[in-house]
């Protein structure tokens, strides 16, 4: 039923809002400054994500302006290099990676039955050194400018490929900021991924078998397990780049025989899977919104945890395709190529049980189900433009060009940013107890969809015929004119979808429609207690004996054990 | 812990790669075979405390608190004995053999792997100083073992490393 049902468990009390037991403003900031419980700081991992966004979406905007024409004056290629390396990587570890924690935070505990994560207190060391990371990193803009009067933000684009990062081609300590800074957010995921994982591994309910988990833990579980394998390879490249420019070492020094493509194995080694823990809680949500707005269980479920798990796996060996072009043997490059191609197999699985769940199913275009359709098809095309891109001979014509731009903003905004919406749309509810503003929500989706195809299908042919990346801007006559043009008027548009969204946000939290326990009538734990849940999150368990515990209360006639 | 020991594991394979992929691809001297003694004091120190630890382990089991601060005291000077020994070789290194972090890729993983190492050491002496005093103030009983038992496996992983530590530095590197 699209208007929810609620489930009488126990006697659940009106929880209070966030901060009303203080009362006072005052009170409501301390109560999340002292906070350890997994909901408020699921929320403010989020808050964080959307803080960032708008600051990083902001940069995007000026690149965007920069390049829409040939011969831009908006930004000079000092701002412009230090805009780009600031928009990803603060994109990346200050939007995207406090979303997948925020979700974990949210959604896990009260999808396993548990009362809150495993080391609340660590819940929270692992959120405020993830926010002050980023404070660290803006600071840059203020306190780096160097002696030498280098720019003030870092401007060695994301990846900080040496030996640009080194003394001599960087002084002042923008570098510095960018190492430092993430040094500080990656323990902060590092901690939060353990917390998570002993959460999953030791606090579920009596019956949630981990093969009864729903896809969102599981995805999250994988996700985190990357994180605590694959960051200590970027901070130890930290390290070893900051005890360079520090102490001399030699790491990545030609002149001492050291190699700067050693740094680039080092940064990818942890670069690749850590795109994987990106989309990886993207696809949970995807898992949780597709079936339940289909009517119909997930197809395969088994096949999807293998899958899942598969990927995360086998992303741990495909790094160096990101370095087709830096001069490895044909060896390297082809078993990083091969290893790339056998990656799609696994998420082909995915997508193909997604379509096979929503076929016979009685589809209700909610508006998370209109993200989640958008990001099957959005993710499709990145996906193959990902496997165009590990063909190797195809990567040394459009490695660093605008198409393998095109490729990961397909991923990270089609597929990934698309899935968060869907989550938002989703989760809400349970959140705050209202329900999104419906009509808002579509002239964010239509807009937002227009914007994201305006931007980023044009830079597929921009790259196609030869634009690189990194360049401040361009010569007219090139044939890239007008698909920048068209590009950055995309821009706008998701600009003002993603404002019609946080005014959602806000408007709903007061205004919103009362969402009661169960508005989207679906299947798992977190629909089984108020919205918003009580601090202790449940009175009273329903029994977990299958893999969709309330269906099982609400159709006692018709049980999932029977047929898992 | 065990998810602590596997991150940390992560974050030492690439310094032990570094080193490695390093191995006799430095363009001046000092070169490991020229200055580097097979860490015998150190070894028999750090692979001892484990034993040690171990011990202390089995008395708290059965209750023997004051062995079990013994015995855990001497675990604790074996990690302190530890550190000071690798003082007193990086000063024959830095002043003797002139070898420093910036004098060559030798010198530069030498010392930042050592020296990871060393600092897990200095942490885990802080831990087993913190739960030492904490028990000699009678905060600590039989029925933490189980706690205890989780805070010596973080220092057998640190005995663990070490011994990746000589294999490829003290043996690998100067055999080469």
């Amino acid at each position: 039923m699209a208007n929810g049902t609620t489930i009488e468990i126990g006697k659940e009390q009106a929880p209070a809002r966030p901060g009303e037991e203080r009362g006072t403003l005052t009170g409501w900031f301390l109560e999340l400054l002292y906070t350890v419980d997994h909901k408020k700081l699921g929320i403010m991992y989020i808050g964080t994500g959307w803080l960032f966004f708008v600051v990083a979406g902001i940069m995007a905007t000026f690149i965007r302006l920069q390049l829409a024409g040939p011969n831009g004056h908006v930004v000079g290629p000092e701002t412009f290099n230090g805009l780009i390396t600031m928009h990803g990587t603060i994109m990346i570890f200050w939007v995207a990676m406090p979303f997948v924690f925020g979700m974990a935070n949210y959604v896990v505990p009260l999808q396993i039955g548990a009362r809150d994560m495993a080391f609340p207190r660590l819940n929270a060391f692992s959120f405020w050194l993830t926010f002050f990371g980023g404070c660290l990193l803006l600071f840059s803009y203020v306190a780096a400018p160097g002696l030498s009067g280098s720019g003030p933000a870092p401007d060695v684009a994301w990846m900080a490929i040496a030996p640009l990062t080194a003394r001599a081609f960087s002084p002042g300590s923008n570098v510095d900021y960018w190492s430092l800074s993430l040094l500080v957010t990656g323990t902060g995921s590092i901690t939060g991924a353990i917390n998570t994982m002993v959460t999953i591994f030791c606090y579920r309910t009596k019956g949630l078998t981990l093969y009864r988990m729903p896809l969102m833990t599981w995805l999250s579980l994988v996700a985190m397990f990357l994180i605590i394998l694959f960051i200590p390879p970027l901070s130890a490249a930290q390290i070893m780049l900051t005890l360079q420019r520090y102490l001399g070492a030699t790491f990545f020094d030609a002149q001492s025989g050291g190699s700067a493509i050693l740094w680039q194995h080092f940064f990818w080694i942890f670069g690749h899977p850590e795109v994987y823990v990106l989309v990886l809680p993207a696809f949970g949500v995807i898992s949780e919104v597709v079936p339940v707005f289909s009517r119909k269980a997930i197809f395969g479920y088994p096949a999807m945890v293998a899958a899942s798990v598969l990927i995360g796996f086998i992303s741990s060996g495909v790094w160096a395709h990101h370095m087709f072009t830096v001069g490895m043997n044909s060896f390297s490059i082809t078993f990083f190529a091969f290893a790339t191609l056998v990656i799609s197999v696994p998420t082909g699985i995915k997508m193909f049980n997604w379509l096979a769940t929503m076929y016979g199913g009685k589809i209700r275009l909610e508006l998370p189900m209109l993200f989640a359709i958008a990001f099957l098809f959005q993710f499709l095309i990145a996906g193959l433009t990902g496997i165009m891109l590990g063909v190797a001979p195809f990567d040394w014509q459009l490695n660093d060009s605008y198409f393998v731009i095109a490729h990961f903003h397909y991923v990270i905004v089609g597929g990934i940013v698309f899935a968060v919406f869907a989550a938002h749309y989703y989760w809400y509810p349970k959140a705050f107890g209202r329900m999104l503003d419906k009509r808002l929500g579509l002239w964010h989706f239509w807009l937002f969809l227009i914007g994201f195809h305006l931007t980023f299908d044009p830079q597929h042919i921009s790259g196609i015929l030869g634009m690189p990346r990194r360049i401040y801007t361009y010569q007219p006559g090139r044939g890239w004119d007008l698909w920048n043009l068209i590009s950055t008027i995309g821009a706008l548009f998701q600009g003002l979808g993603a404002v019609i969204f946080v005014f959602n946000l806000i408007w709903s939290y007061w205004k919103g429609k009362k969402a009661g326990d169960d508005p989207w009538d679906a299947w798992t734990l977190e629909w089984a207690t108020a919205s918003p849940p009580a601090e202790y999150n449940f009175e009273k368990l329903p029994e977990v004996k299958s893999r969709r515990p309330l269906w099982d209360l609400k159709h006692p006639e018709d049980p999932d054990w029977k047929y898992e | 812990m065990v998810l602590v020991i596997t991150t940390e594991s992560a974050l030492f394979i690439i310094f032990v790669v570094a080193y490695l992929f390093y191995i006799g691809k430095s363009l001046i001297p000092p070169y490991p075979h020229q200055v580097l003694e097979f860490p015998w004091l150190g070894s028999i120190l750090l692979f001892g405390s484990s034993g040690t630890i171990m011990v202390a382990e089995r008395h708290l089991k059965r209750g023997a608190i004051d062995r079990f601060h013994l015995w855990w005291a001497i675990t604790l000077a074996c990690g302190v004995g530890f550190l000071i020994w690798t003082i007193s070789e990086w000063l024959k290194l830095i002043y003797k053999d002139g070898l420093t972090i910036a004098t060559n890729l030798f010198g530069s993983t030498f010392y930042s792997l050592v020296g990871l190492h060393a600092s897990h050491v200095l942490v885990g002496a802080i831990l087993l100083s913190i739960i030492l005093v904490a028990s000699l103030r009678g905060k600590i009983r039989h029925r933490h073992h189980e706690h205890i038992e989780i805070i010596s496996w973080y220092w057998h992983f640190v005995d663990c490393v070490w011994a990746v530590v000589v294999t490829v530095v003290y043996i690998i590197s100067v055999k080469s």
